[in-house]
């Protein structure tokens, strides 16, 4: 066997995956640290921290590193609390079980374009919305969602989409539990809260793991929902950290302060991933 | 409460859950067959005559054929290239670990953590330079390199759940590492790159960053002109449901058939 041979498999591997993370991110420091904008043609003179101090100066930072946040974490638990519900509820066998399983898988296929214009004018609009629709129907008075709670609606598109995905997981994943051992603490007088509590919820904590770090990967990116819905308005109320350095670098053509932004943005995904790459570290050892 | 009780209580709310999130997509169907005038009636419509006009005017105006196309071709092209690179890669790992390997698997995976704006300048400069912005080819590597690190990790689970036995009892017969991996690995393994090829083909297909920024109405793909929908124009619903209705039933169509595999590649190997 040729020692070399494993080796030469991985080199295009590993090329491919420098070339878009480690250079870009060498690229994007050297921007950063540089007068760059795509409206001053010429050079591009050593800037120092001005371009991170213009960013973090910014009106919409703050704002946007709270969204940034918020819409994580509140999506992360819409979806892994109902996931794991939906994934209990169709565990068992039922009539039409394979229907029901398709119907939910369907929203994870959909593209985020069009998961936030069917929201936007089909859901959500104050006078023609179906939700407008039916809570005049019930005599409420209808809600204007995207200017009176915009965060609240990018929270419901995100998590509407997601939430097929994290309930898929865990329901594979109850598969795999030992069904003797369930029907044995059946046998001893279990009640579901008790199975729930000792023998589910154990079980899938290794399937929540990989949820949360998937979709990490995709929330802190949320990028089409924004942009096709409100634009990170009203003010910056959906202003998120990507959608802020996208208005900086391809709005406003200030290459320096959003390769600033975007090396905060790296700083920011890497301390959230560290916490996470530890449990799925030992995933992997395994 | 007994079994009879329980089971219907059950099928009930499973039912009620699943209609109540397939509703929009639902709704949205509905919408295309409708005209403008149906479309936004109060109260709602469940019942009319359906017309396929806006289906008609999304055709003769958007030239939808041309970014399905690009959608095809990205897609296909892009997850068939990094199969390219990614199956050798995840052969290697799991059949000739040393002990680097976990370490660079974290490497990889850690690299898919970097959000997507960090690199958006210099590729977006690096594109404009080499004058690949608004280019299929250009979409499809950002596309194959997107998706890279997820697909080595899926890859990588699958192999290494094969038996080693087998590939030692081949080798002390004589078979080259060729010979291995075509008649054994990759037959054994056809399930595991099918399910990610899904889930790539999918996300491929669905990507909206680096279509909406790299892309224009040359190289664009069905997300690119949804999103151009977000003008005034989306304010002609029924037409903006025939389009959109258009972009995701090839690839709904596609999930629902090959369900079982896009549910066993979105398991990411770390559940059982």
């Amino acid at each position: 066997m040729n020692r070399a041979m494993p080796r030469a498999l991985l080199t295009p591997a590993v090329a491919a995956i420098a070339a878009i993370s480690v250079v870009p991110l060498l690229i994007t420091l050297y921007y950063a640290f540089v007068k760059f904008s795509l409206l001053e043609p010429g050079d591009h003179p050593f800037h120092g921290g001005e371009n991170f101090y213009f960013f973090f100066t910014d009106n919409a930072f703050l704002p946007a590193l709270q969204n940034t946040f918020i819409l994580m974490f509140s999506v992360m638990v819409v979806t892994v609390v109902g996931g794991a519900a939906l994934a209990l509820l169709i565990n068992e066998a039922f009539p039409g079980r394979m229907l029901v399983r398709v119907l939910l898988i369907s929203p994870f296929l959909i593209m985020p374009a069009v998961n936030a214009l069917m929201w936007k004018n089909m859901l959500l609009n104050p006078i023609y919305g179906l939700f407008a629709q039916v809570s005049r129907f019930l005599g409420l008075t209808p809600v204007d969602w995207l200017s009176a709670h915009p965060l609240l609606s990018i929270i419901m598109m995100v998590a509407w989409q997601w939430l097929p995905f994290a309930c898929l997981i865990f329901m594979t994943a109850l598969q795999s539990m030992d069904r003797e051992q369930l029907e044995a603490a059946g046998m001893d007088g279990a009640n579901y809260l008790q199975k729930l509590r000792y023998l589910y919820i154990p079980h899938l904590w290794r399937a929540v793991s990989v949820v949360l770090m998937i979709e990490m990967i995709f929330l802190l990116s949320v990028f089409a929902e924004i942009f096709t819905t409100t634009g990170g308005g009203p003010g910056f109320e959906t202003t998120t950290i990507t959608f802020m350095i996208y208005q900086q670098a391809l709005q406003a053509y200030d290459i320096g302060a959003a390769s600033a932004g975007a090396l905060f943005a790296v700083l920011l995904a890497n301390i959230a991933a560290f916490f996470l790459m530890r449990v799925i570290g030992k995933n992997l050892a395994k | 409460m007994n079994k009879q009780t329980v089971l219907l209580l059950r099928t009930a709310s499973a039912w009620f859950f699943a209609l109540l999130l397939f509703f929009p997509i639902f709704w949205l169907g509905l919408m295309a067959f409708k005209t403008e005038a149906q479309a936004i009636s109060t109260p709602p419509l469940f019942l009319f005559e359906p017309t396929l006009q806006s289906f008609r005017d999304v055709m003769a105006r958007d030239h939808y054929t041309g970014y399905a196309f690009n959608s095809l071709i990205t897609s296909v092209v892009s997850t068939a290239l990094g199969l390219a690179i990614a199956i050798p890669a995840a052969y290697s790992m799991a059949f000739f670990p040393t002990r680097g390997t976990v370490g660079l698997l974290k490497f990889m995976l850690s690299s898919r953590y970097m959000p997507a704006v960090g690199a958006l300048m210099p590729i977006y400069i690096c594109y404009q330079y080499f004058g690949l912005l608004d280019s299929r080819i250009g979409l499809t590597v950002m596309f194959m390199l997107m998706n890279l690190p997820i697909m080595i990790w899926l890859l990588y689970t699958t192999m290494r759940e094969l038996p080693r036995e087998i590939l030692e009892a081949a080798r002390m017969d004589g078979a080259t590492v060729t010979h291995e991996f075509r008649f054994i690995v990759l037959p054994l393994a056809v399930g595991g790159i099918a399910s990610t090829a899904l889930v790539c083909m999918v996300w491929a297909w669905n990507e909206s960053f680096w279509s909406l920024n790299l892309g224009a109405s040359n190289a664009g793909t069905l997300a690119w002109l949804i999103a151009s929908y977000s003008s005034p124009e989306g304010l002609f619903w029924a037409k903006l449901s025939a389009a959109s209705l258009m972009a995701i039933a090839p690839i709904m169509a596609l999930g629902w058939f090959c369900q079982k595999q896009l549910v066993q590649g979105m398991t990411f190997g770390a559940v059982k």
